[in-house]
């Protein structure tokens, strides 16, 4: 390796962290944005035209403010997790392209090498939560073991159901495939549970159980301040870009589909447009349902993704096998998964169901109590 | 009284955990230890007094009028609710006649706090439960009433308004308009927040059956307020011990059946619409005169002692005077509803995980400033 190689891929990661860190800083604004418009108010307006520089307001606070040691911590493990989550947020970057050509290694293994990554968060967590020597901080990070532990197998096994669709890890080819059908017209099913899954290993309402502000006082980062806390959610907003960008990748058909018009560079472009505006499809989605849903407790959660997505993604991956091994046409996997979808909806509108509201309080009116005390 | 608690198995004890006094959910200064075997609650032991202000001692020292402002300072979501109190109880030991118009503004008033007192519970127990948005909607129209109060009695939250024998000055006359526009805003807004909250599966996941408590416990551990009625037992103070006008009015008393969570929560949403509706009665019939009954000199009840009770947004407030005849009380003592509430918390949170502790808390609302007084 000579020296304008390494040279090179200095020039990438920095690129990779320079763009994203710029990507995540502007998901936060969006974020603020969508959820004020949800609860009827304005947002940041101040900073900049309409807010526009908000980010960077926030971004020169955070690096200022001091950063404090809890006395008790354990400094290595305290100081490193932080990056510890922030890495592989940065590394599965390596294997995802934007369009056509534009990734830096189109590894043919690309689509195991991120969900080998994305593995290595909880470990970030869990020493977050360890080294500030904060109970809060270690119920927490336990919290965040499990769930994140927990989700990553329905996580896997949708794509994994993808995986088999394509034939291929890499993800350019999974693209290609997608031509004229986006997958998640054959496989809403993996869809679905990849996406709630996705929701719970980024940790956003409904899950943000390990970082619950009412429960755990902000789980493992209760005692980070300043740049390191900055560092985690920088890390947690790419996340959550990496989540919407591998649903448009593997599902939604990413830049192919549905093809784009002219030829050149303008339909190259128009490409690259359509793949954004699918991804921040997905985020606004993501969002939204911050706006909306209050969070599980714990073992719910455990019990969602253990009883209902596991088994329904190893069933997803055994019909998938099933239908490619004997030839059918691929409409019958569609029918199938619709089916099991709403099967799934079915389960869990009926797990609220016994819950139904409404009759066990009812209104008494006041003549009658009063006429029955006389 | 027997308290049956479910058995502590000490060795499945494996941390000690304090929840407040400085924890984003116990409302206030609260101090909850809970010992927990993994998430499971395994024995809870709540702290109160970090807000302790001696008001009870420091109103022996006040006159009478005065001490209407510290009864601001008790319950401070629900402000006018206490100057009532304390007001109905130096009136009931003077027998003092109070004018109609003044009680049928004091009546649209409280109730008007009382929904606002609501929709901070609101508010504040959908953020306990992690959603953001109930927290905006519920706030705003508190603000709305807040900003209706401004402009009657000059303050947003310690009005200090209501005087013994009446209130402080006459309500400008848009005040008729401008109580017509709140109250339609708010049933519509009622709605609203009910429609976001409410039947949320995943709301009815989190609160439905969490924190139990039947109707004997209840009453044997004297809960009171919405707190109790969730519980099952008909008991509203409004229509059982009527005080000022209330017997006037024909409303509904919301009353649960299962005493959890969701049962307390829904009282609450159910009790802003009957409360809508005392102030839409009250205003129809809101006569014109007077709005106190003058008193020469210094408030000087005679020798004696009185207790009142009334229903406050968060249950039974009961007051008590003594006076000895001097232009200052020889004694007062409030019986604060939050502070008999809190007891239930204990048994409430038997078999529930950490989690559910803020939940649990959340649906007695508690405020701290009524508990330590």
């Amino acid at each position: 390796m000579n020296f304008q190689e390494i040279l090179k891929y200095f020039v990438y990661a920095g690129l990779i962290f320079t763009v994203l860190a710029g990507i995540a800083a502007y998901l936060t604004l969006m974020e603020r944005k969508v959820l004020a418009w949800i609860q009827q108010r304005m947002g940041p307006k101040y900073v900049g035209f309409k807010g526009i520089l908000q980010p960077l307001a926030d971004g020169i606070k955070l690096i200022i403010k001091e950063d404090l040691l809890p006395s008790w911590s354990d400094r290595a493990v305290y100081w490193i997790a932080p990056v510890a989550v922030l890495v592989p947020a940065l590394l599965m970057w390596v294997a995802i392209p934007i369009t056509e050509g534009i990734v830096l290694d189109d590894s043919d293994l690309g689509l195991f090498y991120i969900t080998a990554i994305s593995v290595l968060t909880v470990m970030g967590l869990v020493m977050a939560g360890w080294g500030s020597a904060n109970k809060w901080a270690v119920m927490g990070g336990l919290r965040a073991a499990g769930q994140l532990v927990s989700y990553e197998i329905p996580f896997i096994m949708s794509i994994l159901a993808i995986a088999m669709l394509a034939q291929s890890l890499n993800l350019t080819e999974i693209v290609n495939q997608q031509k004229t059908f986006a997958f998640i017209l054959k496989q809403p099913l993996a869809f679905v549970i990849f996406f709630i899954a996705g929701l719970a290993e980024l940790g956003r309402i409904p899950f943000d159980i390990h970082h619950a502000e009412s429960e755990v006082v902000g789980g493992p980062f209760v005692e980070y301040s300043g740049a390191h806390w900055a560092v985690f959610y920088l890390a947690e907003y790419m996340n959550t870009f990496t989540v919407a960008v591998l649903t448009t990748i593997l599902f939604l058909g990413g830049w192919v589909w549905p093809e784009m018009p002219f030829e050149g560079r303008l339909h190259d472009f128009l490409s690259i447009l359509l793949f954004m505006f699918k991804t921040v499809s997905v985020i606004y989605l993501i969002f939204w349902i911050r706006g909306t849903y209050p969070r599980l407790r714990i073992d719910q959660l455990m019990a969602f993704g253990w009883k209902l997505l596991v088994p329904l993604s190893f069933l997803n991956v055994v019909i998938t096998s099933v239908v490619l091994f004997y030839g059918f046409s691929h409409f019958v996997l569609s029918a199938i998964s619709i089916f099991l979808t709403a099967v799934l909806f079915y389960m869990i509108s009926n797990r609220s169901k016994k819950y139904d509201s409404g009759e066990t309080v009812n209104v008494v009116s006041a003549s009658q109590l009063r006429d029955s005390q006389r | 009284m027997q308290v049956s608690q479910s058995k502590i198995n000490d060795d499945a004890i494996d941390l000690m955990i304090n929840m407040g006094p400085q924890h984003p959910s116990t409302h206030g200064v609260f101090r909850l230890v809970i010992w927990v075997d993994g998430e499971k609650i395994q024995k809870v032991e709540p702290h109160i007094g970090y807000l302790h202000r001696g008001s009870e001692k420091i109103c022996e020292s006040e006159s009478y009028n005065q001490i209407i402002t510290l009864f601001d300072r008790l319950d401070y979501v629900g402000n006018l609710n206490n100057e009532l109190a304390f007001s109905l109880a130096v009136e009931k030991l003077m027998d003092l006649e109070i004018p109609e118009r003044a009680q049928y503004i004091r009546v649209i008033l409280c109730e008007l706090n009382r929904i606002a007192s609501h929709m901070l519970f609101y508010g504040v127990y959908g953020l306990d439960a992690g959603a953001t948005t109930p927290m905006l909607y519920g706030f705003r129209e508190r603000e709305r009433i807040q900003e209706l109060f401004e402009s009657v009695t000059g303050a947003r939250l310690m009005h200090n308004y209501i005087r013994i024998g009446g209130i402080k000055e006459d309500v400008e006359s848009d005040f008729k308009d401008k109580v017509h526009k709140l109250i339609n805003d708010l049933k519509k807004s009622v709605d609203e927040c009910d429609d976001l909250l409410s039947n949320n599966e995943m709301f009815l996941v989190r609160t439905k059956n969490i924190g139990i408590i039947t109707a004997d416990e209840a009453i044997d551990l004297g809960l009171s307020g919405p707190s109790l009625r969730a519980s099952g037992v008909l008991e509203d103070i409004r229509v059982t011990d009527p005080y000022s006008i209330y017997d006037r009015f024909d409303f509904g008393i919301p009353v649960g059946s299962k005493g959890d969570c969701w049962d307390r929560y829904f009282v609450r949403v159910q009790e802003m619409r009957e409360s809508i509706k005392i102030i839409e009665q009250a205003l129809v019939d809101l006569p014109e005169g007077e709005i106190i009954t003058p008193i020469k000199g210094m408030v000087r009840p005679p020798k004696g002692e009185v207790f009142v009770r009334t229903e406050s947004p968060r249950g039974d407030l009961g007051v008590f005077v003594v006076s000895d005849g001097s232009d200052k009380p020889y004694r007062v003592k409030v019986r604060p509803p939050s502070f008999v509430n809190l007891q239930a918390l204990e048994l409430m949170l038997r078999d529930t995980y950490l989690a559910d502790a803020v939940l649990v808390l959340g649906s007695i609302d508690i405020i701290m400033g009524e508990v330590d007084r």
